[in-house]
């Protein structure tokens, strides 16, 4: 019985220390930026709206503050939980760790649904919803192999390679409206979104995204137990009373939703789903009844810390998903030549 | 308790196991014992539901299971899988906690009480020390018990377990086979077990079920139809029964492949 309360404690004592660390980022990337704003000045400008606080700045910090860094600041840590909740999730349902949130296609599908949307010069939300469609109509071709070819293999396995072959197919859909598209305008904009960045954000982005990738969570949050069951494999989940094919279902569903939503608005950022929850497990375990909240704190504070370098660290800044890649990469195999065996 | 009544199983549209019957009462330990590739795995996939049955039915306290949903079953028939490696490293306590799955709601996490029985079912099989180590970590023979722990903490009446004995050495195959017995002693589980061993059988078994070639079952007490004949035609090898009489005064009849000098 001690030893139970110890280990329960011990668990929210590091979930805290991930929220803390999270929210000491969230208010320090307020000051990071070309325009020069102090932590607690900028402390000051966001308590302002809920406390009466005497007005000592000028109205462009303000401006700066919520129209510029607040958007960006909630985009990173939004789509960073979001990549990585889904990650997690897929890594124990396909019962693979080498798996990330882009398995099942749906980056593929939304990078050609944004490239679409662009070689037909959409306005921005429509880019935005055509990304989130096609990524949406990309894994549910993946599911739709996966429930055709079922019989013939393990379903995790048949589900994995269509996923890869409907990622191909839509990766070679986007090199074809990249080949036609204007190379003056068109091209570099769909280039551009597909090197992933969060420069044009603003606070509506925030809003539409933000019901598909908190509901989504809340699922998966809600099936952490069965995420546990299911990664002994499908028979003995189902030996054990889980309902294995509508489970598997719902979580494909929200990984989906959660993963397409977040690359809509942020186009695509590599290796952070695949990263997070490696370091999440690494900190807490595989059991998803923490490993589910750490992920999506530890998604938001590595997102977040990386996009604040890519603002500031050259004098250009540096598209978001090439800097998660350069700085994620030797990270990553850092993570992995230096600690115990058997955490993966 | 449970009843398999003129099952036929297999994949498809091909049969593997034709038109077998047999009955298991309370704290009955059933040998499934038959050469590779003869479908006890079939025959075993389907009496879990993961294979449809194609033909007779399975009755479990006389109600015919096919209706019957995941976690009424699960409440009711515990598997225990060959031991493996899973590829995350859970402790042991949240592993054989799993076992509790069929008993809460899809959408809560183990409670106090739940991980209180699976601490019972470590303690019954003598591993509570084992409670905070990390499953992919422990040996083969201690990873077989925390399976059987599992099934346990379902609270089932009827275990089903897969070769439980592969892959375990000597010791710990007659370790993990006698806390099965006991098991199925003390609790009035009824066990099934698959096992390459005929002394396995003979040795443990109340009730065996020998499958052959071609379709064929014997049924019965595992010293009366555990015959030469039958080690011979389902094996293709010479063996020859010996009775013995162990230290303990316990008579037991043990098969002993003839091997030529």
């Amino acid at each position: 019985m001690e030893l139970k309360k110890q280990v329960k404690g011990t668990m929210t004592i590091k979930l805290l220390m991930v929220s803390f660390l999270f929210l000491a980022l969230f208010l320090l990337s307020f000051s990071i930026g070309r325009f020069p704003i102090s932590p607690d000045m900028a402390a000051a400008i966001l308590l302002s709206k809920i406390l009466n606080i005497p007005n000592h700045w000028n109205p462009d910090m303000e401006t700066i503050i919520f129209q510029i860094r607040l958007p960006r600041i909630l985009a990173a840590a939004l789509v960073g939980s979001a990549l990585s909740v889904s990650g997690a999730a897929y890594q124990g349902m396909f019962r693979n760790p080498m798996v990330s949130p882009d398995i099942l296609g749906v980056t593929a599908g939304a990078s050609f649904g944004a490239a679409l949307g662009m070689l037909f010069s959409f306005s921005g939300i429509m880019i935005q919803v055509s990304a989130f469609v096609f990524g949406l109509a990309a894994v549910g071709a993946t599911c739709l192999i996966g429930a055709l070819f079922a019989k013939r293999g393990e379903p995790g396995l048949v589900m994995i390679l269509g996923g890869i072959i409907i990622g191909t197919l839509f990766t070679s859909f986007v090199s074809i409206i990249k080949y036609v598209a204007d190379p003056y305008n068109t091209l570099p904009a769909i280039t551009f979104w597909l090197m992933g960045g969060l420069a044009t954000i603003n606070i509506h982005d925030i809003y539409a995204i933000s019901a598909p990738i908190l509901a989504g969570m809340a699922v998966l949050f809600a099936l952490r137990w069965n995420l546990n069951v299911l990664a002994f494999g499908d028979e003995e989940a189902r030996a054990l009373g889980v309902r294995t094919g509508i489970t598997r279902f719902a979580i494909i569903i929200c990984a989906t939703l959660i993963t397409a939503a977040a690359v809509s608005i942020s186009g695509i950022i590599a290796l952070v789903g695949l990263i997070v929850p490696h370091l999440a497990r690494l900190f807490v375990g595989p059991d998803y009844r923490y490993l589910i909240p750490v992920s999506i704190v530890l998604g938001a504070t590595f997102l977040l810390a990386v996009d604040d370098l890519a603002r500031f660290l050259l004098a250009v800044e540096i598209p978001l998903g090439i800097a998660t890649s350069i700085i994620g990469a030797p990270f990553f195999l850092y993570l992995l030549f230096n600690t115990r065996k058997g955490w993966i | 308790m449970l009843e398999i009544r003129n099952a036929s199983c297999g994949y498809g549209a091909k049969t593997v196991v034709k038109d077998i019957s047999f009955s298991l009462a309370p704290g009955e330990l059933l040998c499934l014992l038959g050469p590779n590739g003869v479908g006890k795995t079939t025959l075993f996939k389907t009496i879990l539901g993961s294979l449809k049955l194609q033909a007779g039915t399975i009755l479990l306290h006389g109600e015919d299971v096919s209706k019957w949903s995941r976690r009424r079953f699960a409440r009711k028939v515990g598997y225990v899988p060959q031991a493996h490696t899973p590829p995350f490293p859970f402790r042991v306590i949240d592993v054989v906690t799993m076992g509790r799955t069929a008993h809460i709601g899809v959408f809560s996490s183990p409670s106090a009480h739940d991980v209180a029985i699976a601490e019972q079912a470590l303690q019954n099989l003598g591993i509570s020390y084992l409670r905070e180590s990390i499953y992919t970590e422990i040996s083969g023979g201690e990873r077989q018990l925390v399976l059987i722990a599992r099934a346990l903490a379902q609270q089932p009446d009827i275990l089903i377990m897969d070769e439980p004995t592969s892959n375990l050495d000597f010791g710990n195959q007659i370790k993990v086979l006698d806390h099965v017995r006991e098991v199925a002693k003390k609790d009035r589980i009824s066990v099934i077990l698959t096992t390459h061993y005929p002394n396995h059988a003979l040795m443990y078994a109340s009730n065996t079920v020998l499958l052959g070639r071609n379709n064929k079952v014997t049924i019965g007490p595992p010293e009366e139809v555990i015959t030469e004949k039958y080690l011979k035609d389902a094996y293709q090898v010479e063996a020859q029964l010996h009775g013995i009489e162990n230290r303990r005064g316990r008579k037991v009849t043990l098969c002993v492949p003839v091997v030529y000098a």
